[in-house]
């Protein structure tokens, strides 16, 4: 009743073959799109900036890339942690070398560099599947943590082996460098989710979508029926390494300023967006934004209860987090092995129906 | 729906009005692999403003409230403490990990709130000039890797010409502090030097020993932090490299550090920049209004340690900051504009430092708009199976080969960031 597909005809190919057929997904998108760019520009404060929003905006774009290759491609990979790693190192060396050029553009071609190396790394792909490929994209992540703390010419010489990030502006507002407002990093993060969303959605619904999902499922009948192996798998690591290089370049300029490469690139990163494709939902695009919600928001809550609500002491906070965040993950490994996207599907499904069970 | 609810609590958390009290943030890490060295540093700090509260009731009249954050020694997480913490009118802010004060350092100056990295964080933050909210005296790790030449000078009769000299050092930024400073030294004093690393967060270090095994260097200087430190000199004694040529940096020695070892670790030094032990006046007025009135911070089995001690001191002199800033305020309840300037009018000679319980605890220095870094002395420690022992006066460091170095630092940072320097 809710959902009610009764009386929605599609008068056009254009209308038949859109992402949201049905009225009420698109009226729900459109709500979201307006609440995000006209109503929390005007209420985020530097707190919910930092916090919970850059970083959730950041985070959503790089569980979308990987998605894009364990969630779609169905190749495991354990790099993103130094993906993104490549993303930040590159955006830095564009904005220190030239320094005239917009940080849109930069950040755009660091995702490039990474789609690069992303391809390099994904060769081993075309050879080994499963979890041998994971141990091989692990290689990746500690080479590429390695290169970056190893070759000087990546930060510069500085004596610190940190990379800071100078302010740029866009349209005359700074969006790096610590004069920012919270509006203008959250808008320019915003801005690259909404495209790259809509990029990612329609790529995954296109033919190169359906390749990779051909591979995914079934790699030898993919090959029997004309998916060229090569070009599918390369793709998907390319692709999937521009998302994950965009937000790196994202979460080294414009949210923390300030990176050292082991600490903030470091396996952990890798594991976390992968727990937040699992748990949001492999191959689901709403499934990237719903697990990299819960894994941004989850401890932020779990602190605010804790430490300020409940005044427990800190450590014994942080300890619970852990356990409450390794049993959520056990739990939907479980009970809901396709994430929160399936839930969330389950229930539009149920509420096509609703009041009616069948 | 988790997004809405969140955005309620904090809401409601951040409408919170502000108190009349001095709010002291304390980002401490008390999990993770650095908690064995952020407890009693996070216990120390808050047991002296804790006597402070129940002695003197408060800094010129007013209580001081600690607001502790869990960071984790994590970048991200110490960047939420931060913004979840300066709205409640935070005056100073101490992170102990070099990590977070570099993040921190450009946002605390355009939020307009001072950071006090006490002997940790950006070594070219002594040049006031160019970083005007940024402080760290009584001295930064140039100044330690400059100490511990000079000590092993003196241990070699004044001539280190073809000695070996290898620095064990934390992959991060932290550990790369020194190396410039010891490359130049190497020069100066004609000693080979050997940069070792190790990844954080430090508990495999089986092949860095074995190289040091190889190579024989003459000394060792260790830059390490938490559980590093346990593990490098673990892994000292299964070499039997000499443990009285074994120096570590002022974070690299802590009973947390040697007591796992055993006997094994006797003999290892380590630097200090304030007194080692618990034979200070001011440790009675703890036990008098703190420990016996059970408002001790966290387990309270750290008094007495060297990084408890170091944590007394980091509260002490954010309170006499405080104290200054109030003078030169005119009022009790003052903001972080005015305690920056309160820090920035400090001294500490040793009269102060006997009136405040602590007589010959640390170094004199007094802190001006140029200098921001204190004096550069720190002292020698060594572990004896029971305790350190304080084991050379105070050194000073080389200001000929280290001033040179900071100018030059701070001024690529002004160019970079386009500050003006000036006072």
């Amino acid at each position: 009743m809710i959902y009610r597909e009764a009386g929605d005809y599609k008068t056009s190919y254009v209308a038949d073959a859109q992402t949201f057929p049905i009225k009420l997904d698109r009226i729900g998108y459109y709500v979201i799109l307006a609440i995000a760019f006209l109503v929390i520009p005007f209420i985020i404060t530097d707190y919910l900036a930092n916090a919970i929003f850059v970083p959730l905006l950041i985070y959503s774009i790089a569980a979308i890339g990987l998605n894009i290759l364990t969630g779609y491609c169905g190749q495991v990979s354990l790099g993103t942690g130094g993906f993104m790693a490549v993303g930040a190192y590159a955006c830095y060396k564009l904005m220190t070398s030239f320094p005239e050029i917009s940080i849109v553009i930069h950040i755009l071609l660091a995702g490039g560099v990474t789609a690069g190396v992303g391809v390099l790394f994904g060769l081993p792909s075309l050879r080994i599947k499963g979890f041998y490929l994971a141990v091989a994209t692990l290689a990746a992540q500690f080479f590429l943590v390695w290169l970056f703390n190893k070759v000087p010419w990546f930060y510069n010489y500085s004596a610190s082996g940190m990379i800071n990030s100078p302010e740029r502006t866009v349209l005359g507002v700074a969006v790096t460098g610590p004069a920012t407002t919270p509006w203008a990093t959250y808008m320019i993060c915003l801005f690259f989710v909404v495209i790259l969303a809509l990029v990612a959605r329609n790529l995954t619904r296109g033919s190169l979508g359906r390749q990779w999902m051909a591979i995914r499922d079934m790699d030898i009948a993919a090959e029997i029926i004309g998916v060229n192996p090569l070009r599918a798998k390369l793709s998907a690591f390319a692709v999937s390494s521009f998302f994950i290089g965009v937000s790196g370049a994202l979460f080294f300029s414009v949210y923390l300023g300030a990176v050292e490469v082991g600490e903030a690139f470091g396996i952990q990163k890798s594991f976390l967006v992968l727990f937040m494709i699992i748990i949001g939902g492999l191959g689901s695009v709403f499934g990237s934004f719903a697990g990299a919600a819960f894994l941004v928001v989850l401890p932020v809550v779990l602190k605010l209860i804790g430490s300020d609500w409940l005044g427990w002491p800190t450590d014994l906070v942080a300890h619970i987090q852990l356990i409450i965040v390794g049993a959520l993950i056990m739990g939907f490994l479980i009970f809901e092995p396709h994430g929160l996207a399936q839930l969330w599907r389950l229930t539009k499904e149920k509420l096509r129906l609703w009041p009616f069970p069948h | 729906m988790k997004k809405l609810m969140t955005l309620a609590t904090v809401a409601m958390v951040s409408a919170a009005p502000a108190m009349a009290e001095l709010v002291f943030p304390s980002l401490s890490y008390r999990t993770g692999p650095y908690a064995a060295n952020g407890i009693p540093f996070a216990d120390g700090y808050q047991d002296y403003f804790t006597l402070v509260n129940q002695r003197d009731g408060g800094i010129g009249g007013e209580m001081v409230k600690v607001v502790e954050c869990e960071t984790g020694y994590n970048t991200e997480k110490g960047v939420e403490c931060y913004e979840s913490t300066k709205g409640q009118g935070a005056l100073v802010y101490q992170p102990l990990s070099t990590g977070i004060t570099y993040q921190l350092i450009p946002k605390a100056s355009a939020d307009g709130i001072p950071v006090h990295s006490m002997g940790y964080g950006r070594t070219s933050a002594k040049n006031g000039e160019v970083f005007k909210w940024i402080f760290n005296y009584p001295a930064n790790y140039w100044d330690g890797a400059s100490i511990a030449i000079k000590h092993v000078l003196d241990q070699e009769g004044g001539d280190l010409s073809g000695k070996k000299i290898a620095l064990v050092y934390h992959n991060s930024a932290y550990g790369k502090e020194p190396i410039r400073t010891l490359e130049e030294l190497s020069k100066k004093h004609g000693y080979d030097f050997l940069p070792i690393a190790v990844d954080h967060p430090g508990q495999e270090q089986k092949s860095q020993w074995l190289q040091i095994r190889r190579e024989r260097p003459d000394y060792v200087l260790m830059w390490g932090w938490g559980v590093m430190n346990q593990v490098a000199i673990q892994e000292a004694a299964n070499i039997r490299y000499p443990m009285d040529k074994f120096i570590g940096v002022w974070w690299s020695g802590s009973e947390n550090d040697v007591l796992p070892v055993g006997d094994g670790a006797n003999g290892y030094k380590a630097l200090n920049m304030h007194a080692p032990g618990a034979d200070f006046p001011v440790y009675e007025d703890l036990k008098t209004h703190v420990y016996d009135a059970g408002l001790a911070a966290g387990a309270g089995d750290q008094a007495g340690t060297v990084l408890y001690n170091r944590g007394l001191y980091a509260a002490m002199l954010a309170v006499e900051a405080a104290k200054k800033a109030q003078e030169l305020a005119g009022t009790s309840a003052i903001n972080p504009g005015q305690m920056r300037d309160g820090m920035e009018a400090l001294t500490l000679d040793a009269a102060k430092m006997a009136e405040l319980g602590i007589p010959g605890f640390g170094p004199e220095f007094s802190v001006s708009c140029q200098n921001h870094g204190g004096n550069g002395f720190g002292i020698v420690q060594q572990w004896d199976g029971g305790k350190w022992n304080q084991i050379t006066d105070y050194i000073q460091s080389d200001m000929d080969v280290i001033q040179p170095l900071i100018d030059e630092d701070s001024s690529a940072f002004a160019s970079e960031n386009g500050i003006t320097a000036g006072c």
